[in-house]
């Protein structure tokens, strides 16, 4: 049934792994037509977001609510989570509870399989990415259909997603065009954004239909009626959520809503933070089965996968917070300049640089909290109020004292960081130090020095350095006012 | 009012100007300015690239030095940023509430240079002259952590002389970060290129800023560019008189 050019099965997609983001870097600054395109759409939904925020004049106190909710759901997680859990049974859905991503997509094959089915349609999901259930569907020989334009072009290129709301970001239409012609079995394509669309929906449309299974994740679910959510600009996610016999959604288990009166507040802060909307073209909701209406078969899988652990931690626990709106991203001056594939993970960016080292260990991403000048704008923009400079600079201190454990023997960094402590923690020592620097000033030519040694030349590879002046503001006060006040 | 200066350590090794220019702009005002001369740093590089520990003795340090003091000042806004945002945690990472005391009752004494200016001693005409071409760059700390908003451009504005000219994508980060700028340093440098790019594109001749960290950075990429444009702290140009006038204030 499912053959031809483009069955998932046949296609090979890139997997994200955390490594070195200064050398994963490397590559993407190099790259002028990823730059171009990164930076054309992330300065424009950052404008887009800037005027339908600014338009409401209770955006601060949205904020302060959105945040107020998800502090109070995470520290009354495990009794919302039964009611929800209890809801959702009483409405006809089952109820699942995976603790890791190899149970999770065990579960979920398992469910497939008891269907005989031997494809499913997937509405984009980022908690499905995280869990690689895709891969784990296609070794278990069923092809898992992505139904979101932007995740359709990134499964078709073998490529991996790099924006938490565009994941083909980073892919301009002529490159998109270009793709669906050697795909999509078609023989003519303009790069026009409604024609790719239309060559999508007839990929599309014939996989929704004959579908039995459909997937997706979950952007809200409301203990106290057990309603499940998914709120998308395409469609295609009402059709995976209404046309397939079986529906399975997995959802993190943060991803709760105490009431429908708190879901006003993230109807409010996710549209217009996200795809700078009021309000997102398609919002469904669903409440168990209903016969005759939908799918007949409802499993709601609670994903942890690490999230207990980020819950345990009381710096880090806000991290749960999020709500996915990628407007950390689109505002951070490093993702724009690197693309979210740097970050090795389905979540790039800001919220990336915390939640990747939070859900896979320090020792896993050691390198992702410092992919940050903690410029604080994605703070500034945080729908949920995510102090995202606190968390990274807490989890650069977990990376730190990490590697103190793990090694007796001090680093490089870790002795110069010593040594400078010592220098600081005495008066005398700390004037000794400066008198070496003032001394060391005069014999330079100019005002900037070209070039400097050890890891200091990573500056003076692109920058010069200041000449230290002869006289330090120490010295020079000593010398003025001998008589001197307050030493 | 006697105010206690805090200059900041690399501002104490590499721009002690500012600090002169703090003294003289205080003085001018009929201030008096103390300088403790236990004062080392507060500890930010460390704190921002993951050393706690080390740096408990330098918060203690900060706290005793600065405690007796009514007002203290800092031509530094990320080390203001540092003392406010940071030392409270490092009282918890010490495990000392007694510290966690003092800190809270020491950090809102602790302001910023324009902030002083402004804010504690209500002044936004120190009696400056400046005749050159100057744009002003927020940078993030001041903008974003301290929340300084229009105070600068307020002060620069009652600069005489002054031909003060907007930088384009103003609030946008130049690349500094601290250890940042070394530890990634190909994307800093991405992003100190568009810094430098929108400084020349205001044909300015003087770029200014609260902190000297991040004119460091820019300067030091401007100069590798030889591009002639020069970096001086926002303190030095408000110190700045014209010797011929009849009365500077």
């Amino acid at each position: 049934m499912s053959g031809g050019a483009a069955d998932p099965r046949q296609l090979h997609p890139t997997v994200l792994r955390p490594g070195d983001f200064p050398t994963m870097a490397h590559e993407a600054l190099g790259d002028a037509q990823l730059r171009r395109n990164l930076g054309q759409a992330t300065a424009t939904i950052r404008a887009k977001r800037e005027n339908v925020t600014a338009e409401l004049d209770d955006w601060q106190a949205l904020r302060a609510a959105g945040s107020a909710i998800k502090t109070r759901v995470l520290r009354h997680l495990d009794t919302y989570l039964l009611q929800l859990e209890e809801a959702v049974t009483a409405a006809g859905g089952q109820v699942h509870w995976a603790a890791d991503a190899t149970e999770a997509t065990a579960l979920v094959t398992r469910l497939v399989q008891a269907h005989e089915a031997d494809e499913v349609v997937k509405v984009k999901s980022l908690t499905t990415d995280e869990i690689e259930l895709n891969e784990a569907l296609h070794a278990a020989g069923i092809a898992a259909w992505e139904t979101d334009l932007a995740e359709l072009i990134v499964q078709l290129g073998e490529d991996a997603p790099s924006h938490i709301l565009v994941p083909a970001i980073h892919k301009n239409r002529a490159e998109i065009r270009e793709l669906f012609l050697r795909r999509l079995d078609i023989d003519e394509l303009s790069d026009e954004p409604a024609d790719l669309a239309g060559a999508a929906r007839a990929h599309l449309r014939e996989r929704f239909l004959r579908a039995k299974v459909g997937i997706s994740g979950v952007n809200f679910a409301i203990a106290e009626t057990g309603t499940v959510s998914v709120v998308e600009s395409e469609g295609n996610g009402r059709m995976c959520v209404t046309l397939p016999e079986v529906l399975i959604s997995v959802m993190g288990i943060e991803k709760i809503l105490p009431t429908w009166d708190d879901l006003g507040v993230f109807m409010q802060l996710l549209p217009r933070s996200s795809t700078a909307e009021r309000m997102n073209p398609y919002n469904s909701f669903w409440t168990g089965v209903s016969p005759g209406d939908g799918p007949c078969e409802f499993h709601l899988v609670l994903l942890d996968n690490g999230r207990s652990d980020v819950l345990a931690d009381e710096i880090g626990r806000q991290t749960l917070r999020c709500i996915r709106c990628s407007a950390c991203l689109n505002v951070c001056p490093v993702y724009e300049r690197t693309g979210g594939h740097a970050y090795g993970s389905v979540y790039p960016g800001p919220i990336g640089a915390i939640l990747t080292p939070q859900l896979l260990g320090v020792e896993q991403a050691g390198t992702l909290p410092y992919a940050s000048s903690l410029c604080g704008r994605c703070y500034e923009v945080c729908p949920v109020e995510i102090d995202i400079p606190e968390v990274l600079v807490h989890l650069r201190n977990r990376v730190v004292e990490e590697k103190k454990r793990r090694s007796r023997v001090p680093g490089s960094e870790q002795l110069a960081m010593r040594a400078l402590a010592w220098f600081f923690a005495d008066q005398r020592r700390y004037e000794a130090g400066l008198a070496a620097v003032e001394r060391g000033g005069p014999f330079a030519r100019s005002g900037w020095l070209r070039r400097l040694p050890g890891v200091a030349a990573a500056w003076t590879d692109a920058r010069d350095a200041p000449v230290p002046p002869g006289e330090s503001f120490r010295s020079w006060w000593k010398s003025e006012r001998r008589a001197g006040t307050g030493s | 009012m006697r105010i206690a200066l805090f200059i900041a350590c690399y501002n104490d090794a590499l721009y002690p100007s500012t600090g002169r220019a703090v003294v003289r702009v205080l003085e001018r005002l009929g201030h008096e300015v103390a300088f403790p001369l236990a004062q080392t740093c507060c500890g930010q590089m460390h704190f921002n690239t993951g050393y706690q520990t080390e740096i408990v003795p330098l918060v203690r340090r900060f706290v005793e030095t600065f405690e007796p003091f009514e007002a203290i000042v800092s031509p530094s806004g990320s080390c203001v940023g540092m003392v406010r945002d940071a030392y409270p945690r490092m009282a918890v990472v010490a495990g000392d509430t007694h510290l966690a005391r003092r800190v809270e009752e020491l950090a809102p004494r602790v302001f910023e240079f324009t902030e002083l200016l402004v804010d504690r001693l209500g002044i936004t005409d120190v009696g400056a002259s400046y005749p050159h071409r100057v744009t002003y760059h927020p940078t993030c700390h001041s903008l974003r952590a301290l929340g300084l908003g229009d105070k600068p451009l307020r002060l620069l504005r009652a600069v005489r002389g002054i031909d003060l000219v907007e930088l384009p994508a103003a609030e946008e980060c130049c690349g500094f970060g601290g250890t940042f700028a070394v530890k990634n340093a190909e994307v800093s440098t991405a992003m100190v290129a568009d810094k430098t790019r929108h400084v020349l594109g205001t044909g300015a001749e003087v770029l200014t800023a609260a902190d000297n960290s991040c004119l460091m950075h820019i300067g030091g990429a401007l100069s590798r560019m030889r591009t002639g444009v020069d970096t001086v702290h926002l303190a030095e140009i408000l110190a700045s008189v014209d010797e011929h006038a009849p009365s500077a204030l």
